[in-house]
């Protein structure tokens, strides 16, 4: 080898050899007892739970704050919170005994005082800063849809809610993570500055919050439930793309991740140092029918399509089996759900004739929207909507699929621009409400009615059945809408899924709830 | 000099002018409405009638253009409409990391891609030319989340070199002071936790520095056999001189110049166009931060965003041109 050889060599040489001195760092460290890494897909937004309406943001604010009721370890059954007592006689005047010695983190002693400083604030606001309150509570004060008459305390340790009706859903909505009670003290410093510094008095307190990588928050010493929380320190991280996170959760670097794609389930359970994680499912995925749009204004067409969608190879190729075929709009855990009801069956022959019977022998062109983003209802929008599309070439209906960035898709959607689109929903409170109401009421054209479908008697239902206070009458109101929902059909329900977690092996203690927002307060390492 | 740096200076505010008008009116035109973006799929008619009308977005567009200006000429970027915060206060600390990784990536790039082209020109259709080509030609072509996640996949898993995501070892976090990490560690003295942002940075360095790294070493090459070419080159090589020191004194001096345009231009790709990178890595960069902002409609992030980038950007620019006279004397200013 000639000396004019030996350059380039030496130099490849010299490339290779410092890339992998470089390299040679230690692996990661392993993971010390006491501090947990959370991996998730998104940052929150603020660290104020009343303000916003994104999950991410309550995942991290459940375990800052507390609400003064709380839902059970895995469903939306009502439990005592910072109150540890409630009663009503009327449904209309609620009275609350709080607990007793409960310190906010910067000291702030909380009792009933705090309370009404909680209310008094979300109820002088406006819906630009408190959506979530204005559309739980009718309004603010001096709306004419306000149900909240007032709150005051009688003595030390007990709250008086006065309704101006009576509302159902009211010590549901109580408990949702949006109205945890913050430090009176915290809050009058301004609501820019306390949504960077929240002070709560759950297990927890905030530490730091690097904006776009990651919220840490540390043990809260002078927590109120004795022995809790068992980990010392947690830090959430924020890695978008769902294969980097699962890849950070193999390398160690993260021990909890959500948002798992159900393909990658097998691995996942194939994996001795990892456990797979199924929180409770209360989501739907579903197809809507734009009713304003011709074909679809005709009854017979939506009930065709329904019976031309063969969910259950959706359910099998995409959600890869961690997921339930839907027949009503909202899923079985909720009370008032109507399993009497009968599915319409995947059968192409019969919806061919409803097609006829439409007059529609032929089929028509339609534009089949589908989702561009994955979302725990929908993990796959593309795909499925491929399939969908294919069902419905058997009945001779020709879909164009169609797909925006999701900006777009819900702008246009909600002006009612598509034929049939690919949407979803969880819920907040695991009421029927929460569904059946705000998803296909008359009332949500324009916000989250998409398909613009409206029903006079099923109005009357939901206007009764949010006042109703006694359960079984209330059941029987959302068991008849649904009746009527199914045979209107502006939807073909598809399914619903099974959101997918991933932890190590010595993460014990963890419940996920069907809400999305998980209390960390009794996870510990074995 | 002095002069020119001014008018330059002044040429700037027109361009800049310009890009703001463009930006606000592009991102306008996007369908999506800001407040059911931001006040997500659970809003109500009413308060995204609030939310409009306290971000002024019932105004004409021409009113909350000129609002908008007149802020910043102030020398206020606005306030984010999801977070509503300053967007100021948000900017540094995405970009503080996009900077750190895009010199990291930039440094990379330069080395090896301005060796690469030399040798490659100086080995003319040797073996080492050809494959270094073929590589540059698959740098420039191979999708960036492909290369991310395979090098996630070999070093982070397969081998355990090196952390798959984020900037720092989060059980032991960096105290932010300027949020450069690096310098942040140096200053602080914890040298372990330098070495682990260094561990951090490899990855989506060498991710993003593959583009620039191909496209450097091609403009090198090329620029390279047109100089080796000439005269006085074939005058020192009978000098005597070994060709060592032809090559990289005086060929790659004459050669640098098209070289720098190059590295200028790819500097400002760097600081604006790592959102895949920054999604891989969880990078928590500026990248990110308009890719999200667009998402949820908040314009004056993107605005103010893209106008930081893009002043960024003349300025490289600017700095590229003037390195030009300091290089080759035949390049004056006046």
């Amino acid at each position: 080898m000639s000396r004019k050889r030996m350059w380039p060599v030496a130099l490849i040489l010299l490339l290779v050899l410092s890339t992998a001195l470089a390299a040679c760092g230690k692996g990661s460290s392993s993971s010390k007892e006491d501090t947990l890494v959370f991996g998730r897909g998104n940052d929150s937004t603020s660290l104020d739970p009343s303000r916003v309406t994104e999950g991410e943001t309550f995942k991290v604010t459940v375990n800052l704050y507390e609400t003064l009721l709380n839902f059970g370890e895995q469903d939306t059954t009502i439990q005592p919170g910072l109150a540890k007592e409630w009663n009503t006689d009327d449904g209309l005047t609620y009275t609350f005994q709080l607990e007793e010695g409960v310190k906010f983190h910067d000291g702030t002693d909380f009792n009933a005082e705090a309370v009404v400083a909680n209310f008094e604030r979300w109820a002088n606001g406006d819906a630009d800063k408190f959506p979530y309150y204005s559309s739980m509570f009718g309004g603010f004060k001096g709306d004419e849809g306000h149900v909240i008459e007032s709150v005051t305390a009688d003595g030390e340790y007990t709250v008086i809610i006065k309704l101006k009706r009576p509302q159902a859903p009211f010590l549901k909505n109580i408990a949702m993570s949006m109205f945890a009670i913050a430090s009176p003290t915290a809050f009058a410093k301004g609501d820019d500055e306390f949504a960077r510094n929240p002070v709560g008095t759950g297990p927890f307190e905030f530490v730091e919050w690097k904006p776009n990588e990651s919220i840490t928050i540390k043990k809260f010493d002078g927590y109120w439930q004795k022995g809790l929380p068992k980990l010392n320190k947690i830090v959430f991280r924020s890695i978008p793309d769902n294969s980097a996170r699962l890849n950070a959760l193999l390398a160690g670097e993260i021990d909890l991740a959500d948002g798992i794609n159900p393909s990658d389930a097998g691995k996942i359970e194939g994996d001795d140092k990892l456990q797979l994680i199924k929180r409770p499912s209360m989501n739907i995925g579903y197809l809507g029918l734009t009713v304003t749009r011709p074909p679809f204004d005709k009854k017979e067409v939506r009930q065709a399509l329904n019976h031309a969608i063969d969910k259950e190879t959706i359910i099998n190729s995409f959600f890869e089996g961690q997921a339930n075929a839907a027949k009503n709009p909202m899923p079985p855990s909720i009370s008032g759900y109507n399993d009497d009801i009968e599915p319409y069956e995947y059968n192409p022959e019969k919806a061919k004739e409803l097609l006829a019977k439409a007059g529609y022998p032929n089929g028509f062109e339609m534009e089949l929207w589908a989702m561009p983003v994955p979302r725990p209802y929908m993990p796959d929008g593309a795909k499925v909507a491929e399939v969908i599309q294919s069902n419905l070439a058997d009945i001779g209906i020709k879909a164009k699929i169609v797909s925006y960035e999701w900006g777009t898709y819900l702008d246009k959607a909600s002006k009612g621009e598509a034929d049939a689109f690919m949407l979803g929903w969880t819920g907040d409170n695991g009421d029927a409400d929460n569904f059946l109401y705000v998803l296909l009421d008359e009332d949500n054209i324009g916000s989250n009615n998409y398909t613009y479908f409206k029903n006079a008697k099923m109005h009357d239902l939901f206007i009764e059945a949010q006042t109703e206070v006694d359960e079984d009458k209330r059941i029987e109101l959302y068991k008849k809408a649904q009746e009527i929902i199914h045979e209107e059909a502006p939807w073909v329900p598809l399914a619903h899924s099974t959101p997918l977690l991933a932890a190590k092996k010595e993460l014990t203690g963890f419940l996920p709830h069907p809400t999305g927002s998980d209390l960390l307060s009794k996870v510990e390492f074995k | 000099m002095l002069s020119y740096v001014g008018r330059r200076l002044l040429q700037l505010v027109p361009v800049l002018l310009g890009m703001v008008f463009i930006v606000f009116m592009m991102i306008r035109a996007i369908p999506g409405n800001p407040a059911q973006l931001i006040l997500g799929q659970q809003a109500t008619v009413e308060a995204m009638a609030a939310m409009n009308a306290k971000l002024g977005l019932d105004q004409p567009w021409y009113t909350q253009f000129f609002k908008y200006l007149g802020g910043i000429l102030r020398g206020d970027l606005g306030e984010s409409m999801r977070t509503r915060l300053p967007v100021a206060d948000e900017i540094w600390p995405h970009l503080a990391a996009t900077i750190e990784l895009a010199l990291f990536a930039i440094i990379i790039a330069i080395i090896i891609g301005i060796n690469a082209g030399i040798i490659s020109a100086w080995f003319q259709n040797s073996w080492f030319d050809y494959i270094a080509m073929i590589l540059a030609l698959i740098g420039v072509s191979m999708p960036i989340f492909w290369l991310g996640l395979l090098g996630q996949w070999v070093f982070a898993l397969e081998f355990s070199w090196l952390p798959t995501t984020g900037r720092e070892q989060v059980r032991d976090p960096v105290h932010a002071i300027t949020n450069l990490y690096i310098i942040d560690t140096i200053i602080q003295g914890r040298f372990d936790q330098l070495w682990q942002v260094m561990r951090h940075l490899i990855l989506p360095g060498i991710a993003l520095a593959t583009i620039p790294m191909a496209i450097i070493a091609r403009m090198t090459r090329s620029s390279m056999l047109e100089v080796m070419r000439s005269d006085y080159i074939r005058t020192a090589r009978a000098k005597g001189q070994k060709m060592f020191w032809v090559v990289y004194k005086h060929a790659f001096k004459n050669a640098v110049i098209p070289v720098l345009t190059v590295i200028g231009l790819q500097m400002g790709m760097l600081l604006g166009g790592a959102i895949l990178t920054e999604t891989i890595f969880a990078w928590p960069g500026i990248g990110r931060y308009i890719y999200d902002a667009i998402n949820f409609r908040d314009y004056p992030v993107i605005q103010s965003s893209v106008l930081v980038i893009a002043f960024i950007f003349v300025m490289i620019n600017l700095v590229v041109d003037l390195l030009y006279g300091l290089i080759d004397s035949r390049i004056k200013y006046d």
